[in-house]
Formats: structure tokens, sequence, C-alpha cells
């Protein structure tokens, strides 16, 4: 285990540094996203139907779309459970108390909706890794689980602090003409790449 | 439930009881449900294309995301414009929106979904999204925690108020919703040509 810890921060180290030699499997292999399946369906269908999709949220629940906000929600369910009071102290949490609101269920039916496309698709992977993973960096669950979960915590952290996601920001947004969100969007884009460049071709 | 000429009642003005009211869990319920339907569909809960795009092979993400946006800005702005829905614009803040945001790509790489597209893919059986959603919920946690801090720190740097870009050019909105709406079709329309998948 500590083995597999030392090989993950490692393998952060290096996306973050772009320093250290990554375990590559497939060395000599360039990485090819496009010999995997593609989408179902065409990213303007689905790109339409989400632009609509933000129409009825904001015409019938008041809300723009938004998925980050559940983590910090389940977060605080969690915190409450093993130590209220200091979960309550936190000023995030005085501001956001944790609640079964709008966006709560939003994210939990957002997992049964992506099951039902998969399964109405034939799409349905129950893998614990997803090949491109696999091809790159080997069969180890427990080195996918030790990026999977540090980047989780960037992620969720750095969503926080620029005040939404892909979706929230992302779409939500940039489609109001929000300044933060262009700016949190083209800085998602340049973190991501700045990332996964070294990630997949050092 | 629309009042025109007013602006929407606020979901802010709401007693914040520890469940919302049935009526709005089920509009949640079936909205995230489109919304991951969507999302798988477009196949971005899958590793590959989320990574694709982040290393500029597959421009699936983006397409969506543009399209996304044309589609929705138009009609949020024309339903705005008949007072029938609320924007909800966040402040601008530029430390927090460059450093969160730089900070949130980093990990969308490592994590490979990101907080609703990890969703979609748990959904469809992706079973490592759940290590990354483990992983949101304790950098969630991070950040509470960090927050008191934070907030007195870093979030006040760049502080510009809510600004959107209409307010930022000194152009009328209307003229940067049809000029956006333009400029990302045709955006798209070269994206298509380029990378056609």
């Amino acid at each position: 285990m500590r083995k597999m810890i030392s090989i993950g921060t490692r393998l952060i180290v290096a996306a973050l540094f772009c320093a250290a030699p990554l375990p590559a499997h497939a060395a000599g292999v360039t990485p090819d996203a496009l010999s995997y399946p593609g989408p179902a369906w065409s990213p303007y269908v689905v790109g339409a139907g989400i632009g609509v999709l933000s129409w009825l949220t904001f015409y019938f629940s008041d809300k723009p779309i938004g998925a980050s906000s559940f983590y910090a929600q389940v977060a605080g369910f969690i915190g409450k459970l093993f130590a209220k009071r200091h979960t309550e102290s936190l000023a995030y949490f005085k501001e956001n108390p944790p609640r079964v609101g709008w966006e709560f269920v939003f994210v939990l039916a957002t997992i049964a909706g992506g099951f039902l496309a998969a399964w109405t698709g034939g799409e349905f992977e129950n893998a614990w890794l997803p090949p491109m993973w696999t091809a790159r960096f080997g069969d180890s669950i427990a080195l996918r689980a030790v990026v999977a979960a540090g980047g989780g915590v960037l992620m969720a952290f750095g969503a926080r602090l620029a005040g939404g996601c892909t979706s929230g920001h992302g779409i939500s947004g940039t489609m109001q003409l929000n300044v933060a969100s262009w700016i949190a969007v083209v800085c998602f884009f340049i973190g991501g790449i700045a990332v996964a460049m070294p990630l997949f071709f050092l | 439930m629309i009042d025109p000429g007013q602006a929407v009642k606020t979901s802010s003005a709401e007693l914040p009881s520890p469940v919302a009211s049935p009526g709005k869990l089920i509009a949640g319920v079936i909205f995230g449900l489109a919304f991951g339907f969507l999302l798988q569909k477009g196949g971005v809960g899958k590793y590959h294309i989320l990574l694709g795009q982040l290393l500029l092979q597959d421009w699936t993400v983006v397409k969506i995301m543009m399209t996304a946006v044309v589609v929705g800005m138009v009609g949020i702005f024309v339903l705005h414009h008949f007072a029938k829905v609320n924007l909800h614009i966040k402040p601008t803040k530029l430390g927090p929106n460059i450093i969160g945001g730089l900070l949130f790509g980093a990990g969308f790489a490592l994590m490979g979904y990101c907080p609703g597209t990890g969703a979609a893919a748990l959904g469809q059986g992706s079973w490592d999204a759940l290590f990354g959603m483990a992983g949101l919920v304790a950098g969630s946690w991070l950040y509470a925690e960090l927050s008191g801090t934070l907030k007195k720190s870093v979030e006040k740097w760049g502080d510009l108020g809510k600004l959107t870009l209409a307010d930022a050019l000194h152009i009328p909105r209307g003229v940067v919703v049809v000029a956006l709406a333009v400029l990302l079709t045709a955006a798209l329309v070269a994206l298509e040509r380029a990378y056609p998948r």
C-alpha cells in the first residue's frame, strides 16, 4: 500500500511539475483518445438539450444547473455526523448549511440518468478502470484510486474557491455572460491541459 | 407561479429548512435525470473523451459546452427580457476565480471526470468515479475547514462584484448575446471542420 501511495504521489508530482518519469506502460505509443468509442449522440444534440434544460431549470426551479455544491453538502452532512459543533462553526457551512435541496437531489438523479442512458444504449461499463487509463498506467486499481481521489480533492477545493464547476461556471455561468465564469472556464482548461499533457505524453 | 414585470421570487427568500419542499425536489429529480441522461449520451461520462479533450484530441466536450451556451444563453435572455426568469450572476473575484480555476483543471485531469460528469460516469458503471467522488467530498471539506481564512485573504483579491460581459465591455446586453451567439456558432462550424471526431 505504501508503494502504491508513493507511486500515486510521484504521479501527482510529475503531473504538476512535469519532472519525474512516469510509469508508462505503453512507452513509445502515443495515446490516442479517438481510438476508443465515441459518444452515442451528436454533441450538438446533447449541447442543445442541455441548453433547453437550462431554460427549464431557470423557469421552473429558479436555479442554474450546477453539480459541485452537492459534494460540499455531503461533506457537511458527514461532518455534522461526527463533529456537529465544529462543522456548524465553519464559515462555509454557516453560509451554506447542508440540506437536502434542489442541487442535492439533482446530482443524485444525474447518477440515475447516467445509468438510464448507458443501459438503454447498451453502454453500461461495469468496470473499475477506464481502458485509456489502463493502456497508459496499467491495471492497478489502487493507483487509479489514489490519483482519482487526489484529483477529486484538488478539483472540489478549486471549485469552491472559484465559485463553481464545469456545470455551474462552464455552462450556466458563461451563458449568463458572467465574467467570473468565463475566467474560470478558461482556467479550468489551462490547468487541465497543463496536467493532462505530461500525464499522457511525457 | 411566475409574476411578469417583477423579479421571480428568489430562492434565498425562503427559510432554510433542512429538506426542501416535495415540489422542488421532484423538479430537481426530473431535471437531474435529464442532465445525467444527456451527459452519458454525449459521451462525457467516458474517461477517454474527457481526457481526450484535455489532450486536444477529442473536441466533444467543447462542442457540447459551446452548443449548450449558445442555446441556453439565447433562451435565458429572452425569458429574462420578458421577466420570466431571474439571472444568477456570481461575483467576479479575479484571485479565487483564477487560482481556483487552475486547481480545478489540474484535479480534473487527474480524476478524469468533473463533478457532474463523474455522477453520470458512476451511473454508467465506471466505478472509478467513486474514488474521485470521495475525493470531491474530502476536498469540499478541506475548503470548508479553511473557508474562514480564505474569505479574509485569497477571496478578497481582485473583487469586482457581480459583473457581466455586457457591463465590462459597456455594450448593451442584447448586442453581446447576439454577437456571442454568432461568434460561438462560427467557432463550432470551424471546430467541426477541423475535428469531425
